[in-house]
């Protein structure tokens, strides 16, 4: 029974005067694949983005005992958290292989930096092949995948995933997750993963958060969570 | 011919003197993407500070060193006082702010240190060098702008520092995402722009003189230096001040006259920006849609 | 009803003036006038149409100086000087303009802050001496009241240009009810959104530095007759910025604002230099800071704040 990593109690957060979260409870256990799930306006990307501290946030956020909730997201950053977030977040004006450097500035490891960059040049050949030019210039998918790689760049505890099928060909999704069940089981880092499409995400995750309008609605291992029929009726295509 | 070459040379001297303010504007637009009006006025004031200290007693490069770790001082706490505040404001705001910034330097240098014109020493000798065209202040100053430009390229281009401030510049938020202390990035920038901003002033002052009017002119030549050569471009700016100190010469010579010199600085400016903003070096970035 | 008494009153007020002030008020008085229309230009362009200028005070002089050589080389009479002023203002501002439209944000600060450097020298020009007197400038007679009016000169030229400004004013607040005003408020807010509805935006914004220009012109046209006297250091770049000091703190987006920062820009000065030399800059700056970080909307804004906490108290 693995620990929990990430334990966040009674989450609120909103933009402005709006009020987008109105207390979520979820816990991420060390090594595993978490998935957020909801439609579009439930709060999905803004949970991920109170994590981080990228907007105000209240309630309890633990990672790995230690209070993050009211810290700087440069400060969460350097515990282990990376986020690749909505829209990828790439330096458009740094080339590919800068970006990645970029990922790992906060490690001291020279050694373990080096390696780290062959292993996710093998991962990504495409980013490999691209290595020197301008991150701009990539299609939707590469940037995805240096989104990605970037992130992992850090050697994080938790990576935090914004819909990263977001706008992309079902074939370079395919090879997206792909890669993602590589990560899981050679990195052992543990991801919460927000989608849309839910169907992918409940086959890679081993628990899952239902969220509705700002609150989890349901909760529970993946398996169960994919077979529950008001689940595989709105989000799953019906049932079968 | 031997008038035109040296006015050519001439030319070439007062360039080198822009490319010098020129490079402390362009440090400032690579670590935050604004044009700081008020970077002439910064210059000005460490000058005069330099200026007390070599009054005081002080040895030429104790006071020259002192200034430039005190101007760097100055801007980093500039940043963290006003311009952070900046963050997320609108365009007008951060020109105000700005152009607040040069009053309020112009006016405490004016009460601090009065309006009389000063002079202010070179720190190299007066051997007869090259020909004797160019003096050898002349050619220290080139050779400190070129020094300059040098540790900034390599500064920006090859160090880890250099690499987190231009991503620092172009996406705050990303670069929260990868563990950078973005305040202390922006702190940095302007920090490092006042030292140079500081040690153009100390070049400019002995040919000039100092006070506190020295540096308006010079900051629109610096402008248009930078403008020509590509914003965000080090080595730009500086092929841009020894464009303009020229073309600022020989038009003013042969051309338009003395008197609209400034002029050559405004429709450079003007033209550069309509018909090629990113300058003779910039990059223009392309984001794919 | 309350908004059009206070206006009311005040004219009441504005008419009086210059019988009850000695000779040296009434002249400032005047001076607030014309630097309230060269505000309302820096407004127009400015506050409601997001174009930011740091060289106003190009427009400024050319206003003053065609003034001033019409008046002292070719012999004209003042008033018929104002509308060659607000012609060419108008067509310079245009013409300006037209470039400007390629530049964004802080590059048309930029481009803007280099006209207003370059100002002096292109006055001082030994070309253009004969007309414009080069760096000595031009000195001017100052007009009689006519019609042997019992007014002194002062009090004329007052009314004079209380009455061109509130003609102009007028003009300026219909402009900015009218579709256009409504076009040129779009643009500075929603650029694409405008140009979707079918707002020409090149066309609104080259106009609005036109009509821009011209305002301020008269501005400084009026000023030139009533200080009596042009040359070219007084139009330096600290005038720009004087100048923009007055948009920024009587507000930017009204029209009232000019008025309240012409007021300021006349007396702080004054007031500031008693302290010393570098005081007045060393104010203007404090107050530019503060505002921009506490209180954006400046002083027009204030009151319409002040106004909006009246009213709903009065209701409660």
């Amino acid at each position: 029974m693995s620990e929990t990593l990430l334990d966040v109690r009674g989450l609120e957060a909103g933009y402005g005067a709006g009020r987008v979260l109105f207390g979520i409870d979820l816990q991420v256990a060390a090594g595993s694949v978490t998935a957020l799930l909801g439609a579009n306006g439930a709060g999905k990307t803004t949970t991920l983005r109170a994590l981080c501290g990228l907007i105000r946030r209240q309630g309890r956020v633990t990672l790995a005992g230690q209070r993050i909730e009211g810290m700087a997201t440069e400060e969460i950053v350097r515990l282990g958290v990376a986020h690749v977030p909505d829209g990828r977040g790439t330096f458009t004006g740094l080339t590919t292989e800068e970006n990645l450097r970029m990922g790992a500035c906060t490690r001291r490891d020279k050694a373990g930096v080096r390696e780290d960059f062959e292993r996710f040049y093998e991962y990504f050949p495409r980013l490999k092949e691209r290595r020197q030019q301008q991150a701009g210039l990539l299609s939707g998918g590469e940037q995805q995948m240096l989104a990605i790689a970037r992130a992992l760049m850090l050697r994080p505890r938790l990576l935090l995933m914004d819909e990263p099928s977001f706008g992309l060909a079902p074939k370079v999704v395919h090879d997206i997750f792909r890669i993602m069940r590589r990560v899981r089981e050679e990195q052992k880092v543990a991801i919460l993963l927000v989608e849309q499409n839910a169907s992918l995400a409940l086959e890679l995750a081993d628990t899952a958060y239902l969220l509705e309008t700002g609150r989890i609605a349901l909760a529970g291992p993946a398996a169960s969570v994919r077979s529950n029929k008001a689940v595989r009726a709105a989000y799953l295509g019906g049932t079968a | 011919m031997n008038a035109f070459f040296a006015q050519l040379m001439a030319g070439l001297a007062t360039g080198g003197i822009y490319a010098s303010l020129a490079l402390a504007l362009v440090m400032i637009y690579r670590s935050t993407h604004h044009l700081n009006f008020a970077q002439g006025e910064m210059a000005m004031f460490s000058t005069f500070i330099a200026s007390m200290l070599i009054t005081a007693g002080w040895p030429y490069w104790a006071a020259f060193f002192a200034t430039v770790t005190i101007a760097f001082a100055m801007g980093a706490g500039i940043e963290a006082v006003l311009v952070r505040r900046l963050r997320n404001a609108p365009v007008l705001a951060i020109v105000v702010v700005f152009v607040a910034l040069l009053v309020i330097l112009h006016s405490l240098a004016g009460w601090l240190f009065g309006y009389a014109i000063r002079p202010f020493p070179s720190p190299f000798a007066e051997a007869a060098v090259a020909g004797g065209l160019l003096s050898p202040h002349q050619l220290g100053a080139i050779g400190v702008t070129l020094l300059m430009l040098a540790l900034m390229y390599v500064f920006f281009r090859y160090s880890p520092l250099g690499l987190q401030m231009r991503a620092t510049a172009e996406n705050p938020t990303s670069s929260r995402l990868v563990g950078v202390r973005v305040n202390r990035m922006l702190a940095l920038g302007w920090g490092l722009a006042g030292a140079i901003g500081a040690v153009a002033g100390m070049m400019i002052a002995p040919v000039v003189f100092l006070d506190v009017h020295m540096m308006s002119g010079v900051l629109l030549y610096a402008f248009a230096a930078a403008v020509l050569g590509g914003i965000g471009s080090a080595p730009g700016a500086v092929i841009g001040g020894f464009i303009v100190g020229v073309l600022e010469n020989l038009l003013g010579t042969y051309v338009v006259g003395a008197e609209l010199k400034l002029s050559v600085a405004l429709v450079l400016i003007i033209v550069v920006l309509v018909a090629k903003p990113s300058g003779l070096f910039g990059k223009a970035v392309v984001a794919r849609v | 009803m309350r908004k059009n008494l206070f206006v009311a009153g005040l004219l009441a007020a504005a008419s009086v003036l210059p019988f009850a002030l000695p000779s040296y008020a009434v002249f400032q008085a005047t001076m607030v006038i014309a630097y309230a229309l060269a505000l309302l230009g820096l407004n127009l362009l400015t506050g409601f149409n997001g174009q930011i200028s740091l060289g106003h005070g190009a427009f400024f002089a050319l206003g003053a100086y065609v003034a001033a050589m019409l008046m002292e080389q070719a012999g004209w009479p003042y008033w018929a000087t104002l509308p060659a002023a607000a012609l060419t203002g108008g067509v310079v501002g245009y013409l300006f303009g037209l470039p400007a439209l390629k530049l964004d944000g802080i590059y048309l600060a930029l481009a803007t802050f280099a006209l207003g450097v370059a100002t002096p020298q292109l006055l001082k020009y030994k070309g253009f001496e004969a007309w414009t007197g080069g760096s000595q400038g031009l000195v001017l007679m100052k007009p009689e009241a006519p019609f042997d009016l019992p007014l002194d000169a002062d009090q004329w030229l007052y009314f004079f240009s209380l009455a061109v400004a509130l003609v102009l004013f007028a003009a300026a607040r219909n402009l900015l009810r009218g579709g256009v005003g409504l076009s040129l408020v779009a643009v500075r807010d929603h650029a694409i959104a405008a140009q979707a509805m079918g707002v020409d935006n090149a066309r609104v914004k080259t106009l609005t530095f036109g009509i821009s220009a011209l305002y301020t012109s008269v501005g400084g046209a009026l000023s030139a007759i009533v200080v009596q006297f042009v040359a070219p250091d007084s139009f330096s770049v600290f005038l720009s910025i004087t100048l923009l000091v007055g948009a920024v703190v009587g507000g930017l987006s009204s029209l009232s604002g000019a008025l309240y920062g012409a007021l300021f820009i006349q007396f702080v000065p004054q007031l500031a230099e008693q302290v010393s030399k570098a005081a007045p800059w060393a104010v203007y700056g404090a107050i530019l800071l503060a505002l921009m970080l506490v209180w954006p909307t400046g002083v027009a804004g204030g009151a319409a704040r002040i106004q909006t906490w009246m009213n709903t108290r009065s209701k409660s």
